[in-house]
């Protein structure tokens, strides 16, 4: 039996079979998607009930959109590495593919999964919140792209580091709120822009603020991630 | 000439929470050559096994492959097979769906045929479209072997191989066995002596605290 020259296998197969292992599962389960529905009919429902017929002004609103997504996505995402601890399948990963192909993979699932609950909840708020209203739209765009993919890169290195805690309902709403603090104050302000009709230059230092950020977060995870993986 | 595919461990030492496992643990092991891990429960067979496996990193000491040159530890998806207790299927997928999953998350293309055949092989050709979560722990142990075998390892490694298999199941295992080490690397890690009547090299792993 000849060494074969090469052992290792595709980086971006694996990657894609990470992906495609926690989008089939969750097709089949929908367990993250109905967590994340619920709460954010629930959390809508709750800021309707509580405005009334009032209308708040555009960084009140701005600020509560916000808050919706940031409380559903802290209710779901946490699910991909935690998932994998419950049902023991962490070790066959680790078994079975790198470190970096397991990140790449499930920060790719949360992306898509955090793009789709932003597009329902910003659906949803705009048709039953009073006075919520984008008058940049190339602002509110951008800022949606940008605060999503910050949000994904952000859950998914919390989310391996909690699913070794003990206490992992309670951690991670807790740890992510500083680490995702400086996001959550560029995406306000930039929907707060997109809302009052400013021009698309006067939003331009939150977008340079929320492009660092992704690049920062994504760079030190890259570089943690083996050791919050392995033992 | 010496043979491309080697395994040598030298100096492994485990020490979980100031608890010592085992400490200077030696081996070396040669392609058609089977390495036997004994020892008493709770002696460390699995925490080695899965040292060897690269899951777990050693307190001391190191575990180098060889095979044809020095395998990396991004390598090593390719060059083991593990059949384990601890080790879980993904329960929501089929059979034919795990071996696909795990052919794609080691970067391989999928072999269907190759697959099929394992299936067959190990007796679950008939469910292998249903999830696993319905088999008992008989079936999840032979689905284990075909998971372990599809991607043709040099080093295949089983602790417990017998576990919770019936006398058909353990016919095909010692079948597996034998095949395995005709030209490749066996490691078998149990209590159960006759499990592996025949080893090239041992490590027992009692006193070694």
């Amino acid at each position: 039996m000849a060494a074969p020259e090469v052992i290792r296998g595709s980086w971006l197969r694996s990657v894609g079979a990470v992906f495609m292992k926690d989008w089939r599962a969750e097709l089949r389960t929908r367990y993250a998607v109905s967590a994340l529905l619920m709460f954010v009919v629930t959390t809508i429902a709750i800021i309707m009930f509580s405005l009334g017929s009032e209308e708040a002004p555009a960084d009140v609103l701005s600020g509560m959109l916000w808050v919706v997504i940031f409380f559903g996505a802290m209710s779901g995402l946490a699910r991909t590495f935690v998932v994998e601890e419950e049902r023991g399948t962490a070790m066959t990963l680790q078994l079975l593919t790198t470190p970096g192909a397991v990140y790449f993979g499930k920060l790719l699932f949360n992306l898509v999964l955090v793009f789709g609950l932003n597009l329902v909840t910003i659906a949803l708020y705009g048709l039953f919140v009073n006075g919520f209203i984008i008058r940049t739209v190339s602002i509110f765009v951008l800022t949606v792209v940008l605060g999503s993919a910050g949000f994904a890169a952000a859950a998914t290195i919390l989310a391996a580091i909690i699913a070794r805690a003990s206490t992992k309902g309670t951690l991670y709403p807790v740890l992510a709120f500083p680490v995702l603090l400086p996001l959550l104050l560029a995406v306000i302000n930039a929907t707060r822009l997109a809302s009052e009709g400013a021009a698309f230059s006067e939003a331009s230092g939150e977008f340079q603020l929320l492009v660092s950020y992704i690049a920062v977060v994504i760079a030190a995870s890259t570089l943690v991630f083996d050791y919050v993986w392995k033992d | 000439m010496s043979s491309p595919l080697h395994i040598a461990g030298a100096g492994l030492c485990k020490v979980f929470n100031r608890r010592q496992v085992f400490s200077d643990v030696q081996f070396q092991v040669s392609q058609s050559e089977r390495l036997l891990i004994t020892g008493r429960n709770g002696s460390g067979k699995s925490t080695l096994v899965r040292i060897l496996c690269g899951l777990l990193t050693p307190s001391a000491g190191s575990v180098v492959i060889r095979w044809g040159h020095e395998v990396q530890e991004v390598e090593r998806p390719g060059v083991i097979g593990l059949v384990a207790p601890y080790l879980q299927m993904f329960e929501e997928f089929s059979a034919i769906e795990n071996l696909q999953l795990a052919a794609s998350l080691r970067g391989y293309p999928f072999e269907r045929g190759r697959a099929e055949h394992l299936l067959g092989r190990v007796g679950l050709d008939i469910k292998r479209k249903d999830a696993v979560r319905s088999y008992s722990s008989g079936m999840k142990q032979r689905v284990k072997y075909a998971f372990a075998l599809l991607h043709r390892p040099p080093i295949l490694v089983l602790d417990e191989p017998m576990a919770n298999l019936d006398a058909d199941g353990v016919a095909m295992v010692r079948e597996v066995m034998e095949e395995q080490h005709q030209e490749r690397i066996l490691v078998v890690a149990t209590n159960d002596l006759s499990d592996c009547p025949r080893a090239d090299a041992q490590v027992n792993l009692d006193g070694r605290t």
